[in-house]
């Protein structure tokens, strides 16, 4: 009983030290916004918003993927819901008239016009409905159905947004949104998302989930419904990806059917797998390496001229570079940046003393 | 006497054309630990899994005291508390040993995600209730001092200890072992003994275990039921069972 509390005991005293250096890490972060608010271009401000929504919708898609196991390829139908409710019910009644030539919009959408925020939490509804809707038959699949099934919704909701004219505007899309997304609303909305799953993976329900990805039929004996705990992560999951959608469409302002493509969910893939599947700092990593990335490659699609011969530019160029990373990673470093370890203040302190020893002993 | 806590009648499972077991009448009365022995392929892990909803019977009943929980889905009959351990070791081998423990509180938790992710209400008392009684646990099967180590980390006797105080975090009213003693040594398996009956007392169980050690049978069992080929052959004390012809007979075969 000593040894156990020597343990547990340890882990508890440093709870309250860990709060405050969490505090301070998220005032830290609020005031580099704050800077990069009033400082920055518009086109930094747009990439970092980029981080933080790719952020939310990796930290979730993780959820489902690597903590508990269940290898869905379906986040961009949940996106697309997310991002056609959000950007239906901002638009106002006069912009929908504009935008809906060939078909008009459907009552009650035609009439429809709420504020941001309002807009937001219904994209996450709306997607976590379907998402609860569609655990149904999905559930009844595992490993690779489980993957095509969940590959075959997204395409079903690629053909919806394509053939739903009166709704979605069809392959025109949705245009003129007014660029709500702010850093603060992006990354206000990502701190929100990360705690969230944060708490809801160290709970009994996150416990449950790992579980389930360890050993179904074990965690069945133990009173774990496997299918409500599956269903569970897949809800969550998509409704901040929902949520997500919603931020991602108020800040490009155009949305048609080619940005939901099964595209969306293979760069979300690189990052959990990238970052680490089942560990929530990988896929915050993996978010921030990509969104960051994805922009500082663009050089290798520009023309450029290499021994005296002039190359023209390849626009695709940086998905070659990806693939390629991706495809290195599962021959060397199979379990991503982070495996399946988390971020926590001890390990940081630890590793920082190490550092400055290290750093001492050589100087 | 004390009433039957769990039984079973003419509980019967058929795989294709092979009847795997046949009309098994078994019954585990409160405090009583009861051994479920025969030849290999006799049935008896397919027992342990039509019981526990792991499997559906193809015919027959299983009663846990007044309760009909013939064919519930597993988590139903776990949460009813009949926990139990398997013949191959199935640990969640990426958590730690006291997650594994604390997994199996998850049927007890009572706060709901909205409180979990806001941390409200419930959640910090059930929590620490959670980790408490898998502490308590972890020390009463010698686990406290791997208490944050991975499952997969420790060495066969302890996983194997591990799944048992995961199985009791169920808080369960019947207990089934799955072989808990399969590959162990002598001595291993006489102080395993005594922990079955440390746990036995110190927690009220009532026990159903199955296992190929005859000595550790005969000493921890105050019942055995024998099954050959998925029939039923034998039920009794342990002197009985020994004397028994047909048990005798299906373990050394018949002289022709």
């Amino acid at each position: 009983m000593r040894v156990v509390q020597a343990v547990t005991g340890s882990y508890r005293a440093h709870v309250t030290r860990d709060r405050i250096l969490t505090a301070a890490a998220v005032g830290l972060l609020l005031a580099f916004l704050w800077y990069a608010d009033r400082t920055f271009s518009a086109y930094s401000i747009r990439i970092l918003n980029t981080v933080a929504i790719f952020s939310i919708v990796a930290v979730t898609y993780n959820l489902i993927n690597g903590v508990t196991g269940q290898f869905s390829l379906g986040p961009n139908a949940f996106i697309a819901v997310g991002s056609y409710t959000s950007a239906l019910l901002t638009l106002s009644p006069q912009e929908k008239v504009g935008s809906f030539i060939i078909d008009p919009l459907i009552w009650p959408l035609s009439v429809i016009s709420v504020s941001f925020p309002v807009s937001l939490i219904a994209a996450g509804v709306a997607a976590g409905l379907v998402a609860f809707l569609m655990s149904v038959p999905v559930f009844r699949t595992r490993g690779d159905y489980l993957a095509i099934v969940t590959l075959g919704f997204g395409e079903v909701m690629q053909v919806i947004t394509n053939n739903a004219v009166s709704v979605t505007n069809g392959p025109l899309g949705l245009k003129g949104l007014y660029p709500y997304t702010t850093l603060w609303w992006s990354w206000g909305l990502c701190i929100f998302t990360v705690i969230c799953t944060v708490r809801l993976v160290n709970s009994s329900y996150g416990r449950a989930m790992k579980a389930v990805r360890e050993d179904e039929t074990a965690a069945e004996a133990m009173g774990i419904d496997a299918f409500w705990t599956k269903t569970l992560a897949f809800t969550f999951s998509a409704f901040f990806a929902g949520v997500g959608g919603g931020l991602l469409a108020h800040l490009i302002t155009t949305i048609s059917p080619s940005l939901f493509t099964f595209f969306l969910t293979f760069n979300l893939l690189i990052i959990i797998v990238v970052g680490g599947l089942g560990s929530t700092t990988g896929a915050l990593i993996g978010a921030i390496l990509f969104a960051w990335g994805g922009e500082a490659l663009r050089v290798v699609e520009e023309p450029f001229t290499l021994f005296g011969r002039d190359f023209p530019g390849v626009p695709g160029m940086r998905m070659v570079i990806f693939s390629a990373i991706l495809i290195l990673m599962m021959i060397f470093a199979r379990s991503g940046i982070m495996s399946r370890r988390e971020f926590s203040w001890q390990a940081a302190i630890d590793l920082g003393s190490a550092l400055l020893a290290r750093i001492r002993r050589t100087g | 006497m004390n009433e039957t806590l769990l039984r079973t009648e003419e509980l019967t499972v058929v795989f294709g054309g092979l009847v795997a077991l046949s009309g098994l009448d078994l019954e585990i009365r409160r405090g009583e630990i009861v051994g479920l022995i025969g030849p290999n392929g006799a049935g008896k892990t397919t027992a342990f899994n039509a019981i526990t909803g792991v499997i559906q019977p193809s015919s027959g009943k299983v009663l846990l005291g007044e309760d009909d929980i013939t064919a519930r889905p597993a988590p139903k009959i776990a949460a009813k508390g009949i926990a139990r351990t398997f013949q191959q070791i199935r640990l969640y081998d990426d958590l730690t040993v006291i997650e594994n423990v604390m997994v199996a509180g998850h049927s007890s938790v009572r706060y709901t995600v909205f409180e979990a992710v806001m941390g409200l209400g419930r959640f910090t008392s059930d929590e620490k209730r959670i980790s408490d009684y898998a502490e308590y646990l972890l020390d009463l099967m010698g686990l406290s001092d791997v208490i944050a180590a991975k499952a997969s980390a420790l060495p066969y006797g302890r996983q194997r200890k591990l799944e048992i105080a995961r199985a009791l975090a169920l808080h369960p009213t019947v207990l089934l072992l799955d072989e808990p003693v399969a590959g162990m040594n002598p001595k291993e398996t006489k102080g395993f003994a005594d922990l079955l009956r440390r746990l036995h007392s110190e927690l009220n169980l009532t026990i159903g275990l199955i296992d190929h050690d005859m000595g550790f049978v005969m000493n921890v069992c105050d019942k055995i039921k024998v099954i050959d080929h998925g029939i039923p052959i034998a039920w009794g004390t342990s002197e009985e069972i020994r004397a028994d012809q047909k048990v005798i007979a299906a373990y050394l075969g018949t002289a022709a």
